[in-house]
């Protein structure tokens, strides 16, 4: 390289010895409810061995890739265009990062110096001595800070990136507007924490073939740029260049660990596991250039580009292999013939991936969300089953090894789901309800013709559309193919509170939306909805104001050469993932709350204006005073037990669900997205329905100040009182194939689905909700009593798994709201 | 036409019949097993249910009650006078424990009821299910109405099972043959002493109509109620084994263990709990009834709904 600056001796030696401290220390360690490794899941021995190792390594912070990409941005920083810095940096830290090989791996790579080693990115947001001490003294999952990490933060991270950082000037660039609305909690800023990011493996390049000859891909590329006409010609050359030396990043990992499989090999006296080792370096060598051959290398492959993906930058969810049955069965079917693979050892090498998978935190947030997250699930979400491109029926023998490996395994990461499309068989529909049923929220039921009709929707080829399926939560996108990052959760609930506020949040007395009326002076419900929409509307303006800037600011400072060239049409248009490269480009805004807020619209239509009962200065009187007190007891009633709500397939309260989510899909849908491509919706939370409810007063649907609002498309909790086929008929009310994804929970009592019958009835109420175009359902399958017990020993219940959103996460991570949120679903009992 | 009770329209209820059914439960019944254990649908009246346990006597019913009805006793609680009380429901409005409940407060039309059976269509198609009308007892509402109702169901392609006890008019087991798709027909026992006893009224009228249906070519399913020390000795179901074969034939036969979850719904009615001392059956003993069954040449035998 040209141009490198020359740093000083006395900052490289510190760099250098700054590495050799952080590095130096060894995994802390952590208890779990194995207390042994034999006691541990997995199919053999080497998985549970490997499994109790993931499950006992004490999460912790990893200092190196910080410290390397400091040393590349004061070497070239300046001489080389953003893009090849990028690359460069990914570049420079896989040539440079320690590797290791833990006993009896059979996939190998972390992306920190082992597992649970989590990596920092102060790129984008530089945690302060403070955010350190906050990951590391946290309650719930902590990652674990050394003494020479904090001066290694405060001596050579923070003088160089405090003010550079990529959260600063996406916070510098917004408006008093925004600022007013975020702080009161209307909407959340996806950008502020992470990078965008949001797609899975699932070009042909991307799935198959060999570093040599994407770079080849790349150079042709290059090579073709139209210097006479292109005005576009030189950025063009920059990202491509960027690509160039991202590429290389992979294939000099893999050699590394070809080097280290081999030398082990010649050291290990077990010849047993000198055999393993040196078939890993055959892999690795074959897969640093070529492209794979066997099963085994597809998913050292795969896992090699999966760690260049979240190392290259820290992405909102991460990459996952798209459909992991469907890429493999080729490879599968290939080896078995040839008698180089039976069914146990393909289910070994999964769930030596699956480890892999549990191995990797999700990167600290900073400020009061890395206090108050309640989730570091890295959203990698794997699906399986659905229709291969060609609209066939996608259940292979692979589909079926991965559903016993989840079940096994019962990891939080990955994250997995079944796609059900009209064509899957029954048997394979009722193996995931049978894994379904231990419990845990896993896998997750996704509606395959509907993702395609969303994607249809969308403008998508059938093709394209049949590429595609969800990730993240609940997130529809053309795999491969699309770029779709989520912006941030919009709070419904929470604007109908400003609008009987006329403006103002109560809770800061502050003015934060627009004037539109005393509600006591509006004569017809239809006067208030108004209302509500232009308050809406107004936020909508505000938030996507702010999303645009910061999409272009992600453009210009923030490129992802690598995940650029797994992306179609990123490398024959020269042009990144984030800038507009991809063949298609979404942006989501999340709707959080429709329960909720139909609730409470209800609730005003209904006891206010239709049959009269107390009136509207009457309502807000017993809301202001959060329905205490014997004066309200009546009012309170009345509006929670003795009012229509959504999730009963009640029209009255459905209709209104239908008209709020329309008005939101009409205002949103169709925007321009500064990347060429459009806005959408998603109806999902994660866990922003916590946070939402905190920041929102009492409602006039009878929920109390700073109670959770509804999760996902779900009812109010205790709203539904029908069961569950009256939740499913109202959220099928709702328009599914105009958004990009929806969450449906439901929890039930496991005596309600014991036996085969409760499996039948299982699976057709899934093929019912399916049928009624729904996008998807999870369950949490756990008695009431079971959930009580945990919250008051949770010293008992180490391994419990919970369903929360489009996502599991262990009992004890979460924090006492959330417990509580999910204790207080309605179980659906039968 | 008079239009019965309804205590409760359960949807996805998957214990009574096939696939995924919607349960009808009308209010009035004409036995008085010792072990029902929905003791609110014996009455064909309204009733007012409360739950002590949740009361914390705070004295808003005693406000709200427009005939003083209520008062708070020494015990803390609340006690409402069943003699002044017209069940109108005003107390339930402002309670805040939600102790308070009545049943039997819905009337249905049929061609209302029709229409919740319909709102879950798409999943009776799906698995097989239906609409299972029950109680109480339906066969003993108005017979115009329960033969209206079936005949519009089944016009409608929805699958109507009646879960019934057999203590009713042959007159409307007769009107509604034609429409019902499967009867869940309860025997208790045999013995009549003991039928008397523990059911309060004779078994003749409940085994002629089983018969008169089994010889019509009805979609039988005989449903026995298995209750500790009253006939879960072989040899009261060799007696229900023996008069099945000799008069019905071998259909399918469901066992119900008694359970006692109904027992709090006596203290919210206010009403003695006779089954107090009554044994649950062990499961090794409803493994060997079914057995009993089996032996006998029954092929479909199962425990539990």
């Amino acid at each position: 390289m040209e141009n490198v600056k020359e740093l000083e001796m006395a900052e490289l030696a510190a760099i250098e010895e700054a590495l050799k401290a952080v590095s130096s220390h060894t995994a802390p360690t952590r208890e779990t409810s194995h207390a042994t490794w034999q006691e541990d899941r997995g199919m053999n021995d080497r998985v549970k061995m490997l499994r109790h190792q993931s499950e006992t390594t004490q999460p912790y912070i990893d200092m190196e890739r910080a410290l390397i990409e400091t040393e590349t941005y004061k070497r070239y920083e300046g001489s080389l265009s953003i893009p090849e810095l990028r690359g460069q940096v990914l570049h420079d830290y896989f040539e440079r990062k320690t590797i290791r090989i833990e006993p009896g791996e059979l996939i190998v790579g972390e992306k920190g110096r082992g597992p649970q080693a989590a990596p920092t990115f102060p790129e984008l947001c530089c945690h302060t001595l403070e955010d350190m001490h906050n990951m590391n003294d946290r309650e719930q999952v902590n990652f674990k800070v050394t003494e020479d990490d904090l001066r290694v933060q405060e001596q050579i991270i923070i003088p160089y990136w405090k003010n550079r950082a990529f959260r600063e000037k996406i916070m510098a660039a917004q408006t008093e507007q925004w600022h007013l609305a975020f702080e009161a909690g209307i909407f959340t800023e996806f950008y502020e924490q992470r990078a965008g990011g949001h797609t899975c493996l699932g070009s042909e390049r991307g799935v198959t073939h060999g570093f040599a000859e994407i770079k080849q891909e790349i150079q042709n590329a290059l090579d073709a740029i139209d210097y006479l006409n292109d005005n576009q010609a030189l950025e063009k050359r920059d990202e491509l260049r960027g690509m160039l030396i991202a590429v290389d990043a992979t294939t000099v990992l893999a050699n590394r660990y070809a080097d280290l499989a081999a030398k082990m090999a010649e050291e290990e006296s077990d010849s047993k596991r000198a055999e393993e080792l040196r078939q890993i370096s055959e892999n690795c060598r074959v897969v640093a250039n070529e492209r794979p051959k066997t099963y085994w290398q597809w998913i050292q492959r795969y896992w090699f580009i999966h760690l260049a993906v979240t190392s290259e930058t820290n992405p909102w969810d991460a990459y996952t292999p798209g459909r992991l049955d469907q890429h493999l069965n080729p490879y599968y079917q290939a080896d078995v013939a040839a008698g180089r693979l039976d069914r146990e050892h393909a289910l070994e090498l999964l769930e030596c991936l699956w480890v892999k998978f549990n191995s990797q935190p999700a990167p600290p947030k900073v400020g009061v969300t890395l206090k108050e997250s309640g989730t570091y699930s890295d959203f990698a979400n794997i699906n399986t089953g659905g229709v291969t491109p060609d609209g066939k029926n996608g259940v292979n023998d692979v589909s079926y090894i991965i559903l016993d490996c989840m079940g096994e395994m019962m990891f939080i990461q990955p994250n997995s789901n079944v796609q059900i499309s009209r064509k899957t068989p029954r048997k394979f529909l009722k193996r995931a309800c049978e894994v379904a049923r231990a419990g845990w929220g896993q896998p997750a039921f996704y509606n395959t013709e509907e993702i395609i009709d969303e994607q249809l929707n969308a403008g998508k080829s059938l093709t394209d559309a049949r590429h595609g399926g969800s990730s993240g939560c609940v997130e529809t996108g053309c795999w491969g193919y699309e770029a779709y990052p989520l912006t941030g959760y919009f709070n419904l609930p929470k604007i109908l509170e400003v609008t009987l506020n006329n403006g103002v949040d109560p809770r800061s007395g502050k003015m934060i939306g627009i004037e539109t009326g005393d509600p006591r002076d509006f004569e017809t419900f239809e006067e208030l909805f108004d209302a509500y929409k232009k308050q809406v509307k107004y936020f909508e303006d505000v938030k996507v104001n702010g999303s645009n800037i910061n999409t272009q600011l992600t453009a210009k400072y923030n490129p992802v050469p690598y995940m650029s060239l797994l992306t179609e049409d990123c490398i024959a248009r020269g042009e990144d993932y984030n800038a507009g490269g991809a063949r298609y480009n979404t942006t989501y805004l999340q709707g959080v709350g429709i329960g909720s807020i139909t609730d409470a619209l209800s609730s005003l239509k209904y006891n206010v204006y239709d049959k009269k009962r107390f009136t509207m200065d009457e309502l807000l009187e017993a809301i202001d005073h959060n329905f205490e007190g014997e004066k309200y007891q009546l009012i309170r009633n009345l509006v929670s037990r003795k009012t229509p709500k959504f999730g009963n397939d009640d029209d009255y309260a459905d209709d209104i669900m239908r008209a709020v989510f329309q008005y939101f899909h009409d205002t949103i849908t169709g925007r321009p997205n500064m990347r060429r491509g459009e806005w959408r919706i998603d109806m999902l939370p994660t866990t922003c329905h916590i946070y939402f409810g905190e920041v929102t007063g009492a409602s006039p649907s009878g929920r109390l100040s700073g109670e959770p609002v509804s999760d996902g498309i779900s009812p109010e909790r205790s709203a539904d009182v029908n069961g569950p086929t009256a939740v499913i008929k109202s959220c099928a009310k709702m328009d599914h194939a105009a958004t990009g994804g929806t969450l449906l929970n439901q929890k039930f009592t496991p005596s309600s689905i014991a036996g085969d019958k409760g499996i039948e009835n299982l699976a057709d109420l899934v093929r019912s909700y399916f049928d009624m175009d729904g996008h998807h359902i999870q369950f949490n399958i756990i008695d009431k009593e079971t959930l009580l017990d945990a919250q008051k020993h949770p010293e008992n219940y180490k391994d419990l798994i919970v369903r929360v959103a489009g996502f599991s996460e262990k009992w004890c991570n979460l924090g006492t709201e959330l417990q509580n949120e999910i204790i207080n679903r309605t179980e659906q009992s039968f | 036409m008079k239009l019965p009770a309804v205590i409760n329209v359960q949807k996805f209820s998957v214990h009574d019949g096939h696939g995924i059914r919607t349960s009808i439960f009308f209010k009035g019944c004409l036995l008085s097993c010792w072990w029902c254990h929905n003791p609110e649908s014996q009455s064909f009246d309204r009733e007012l249910m409360f739950d002590p346990g949740k009361c914390t006597g705070c004295g808003l019913c005693v406000k709200a009650c427009p005939h003083d009805a209520v008062t708070v006793g020494e015990d803390g609680h609340a006690h409402t006078s069943k003699g002044t009380c017209v069940t109108c429901g005003a107390c339930l409005d402002w309670c805040p424990n939600e102790c308070r409940e009545i049943v039997g407060t819905q009337r249905y039309t049929v061609d209302e009821l029709v229409q919740k059976a319909l709102e879950d269509q798409q999943f009776y198609e799906r698995s097989g299910g239906g609409v299972t009308l029950s109680g109480g007892e339906c066969m003993v509402q108005d017979s115009d109405f329960m033969e209206e109702l079936c005949r519009k169901l089944h016009f409608e392609g929805i699958d109507i099972a009646i879960d019934t006890c057999g203590y009713a008019p042959l007159g409307t087991y007769r009107r509604l043959l034609p429409y019902v798709d499967t009867w869940l027909y309860d025997i208790k026992m045999i013995d009549e002493e003991k039928h008397i006893k523990y059911i309060g009224r004779s078994n003749d009228v409940i085994l002629r109509n089983l018969e008169f249906l089994a010889h019509n070519g009805a979609s039988l399913n005989i449903r026995i109620p298995t209750i500790g020390t009253v006939n879960d000795d072989d040899e009261s179901m060799l007696a229900v084994i023996e008069y099945l074969k000799s008069h019905v034939g071998m259909p399918p036969v469901n066992l119900l263990p008694y359970h006692t979850t109904g027992s709090s719904k006596y203290t919210r009615l206010g009403r003695p709990y006779l089954a107090r001392d009554l044994q649950v059956p062990s499961e090794e003993r409803m493994e060997h009834l079914k057995d009993l069954f089996l032996q006998h040449g029954f092929d479909n035998v199962q425990i539990g709904g």
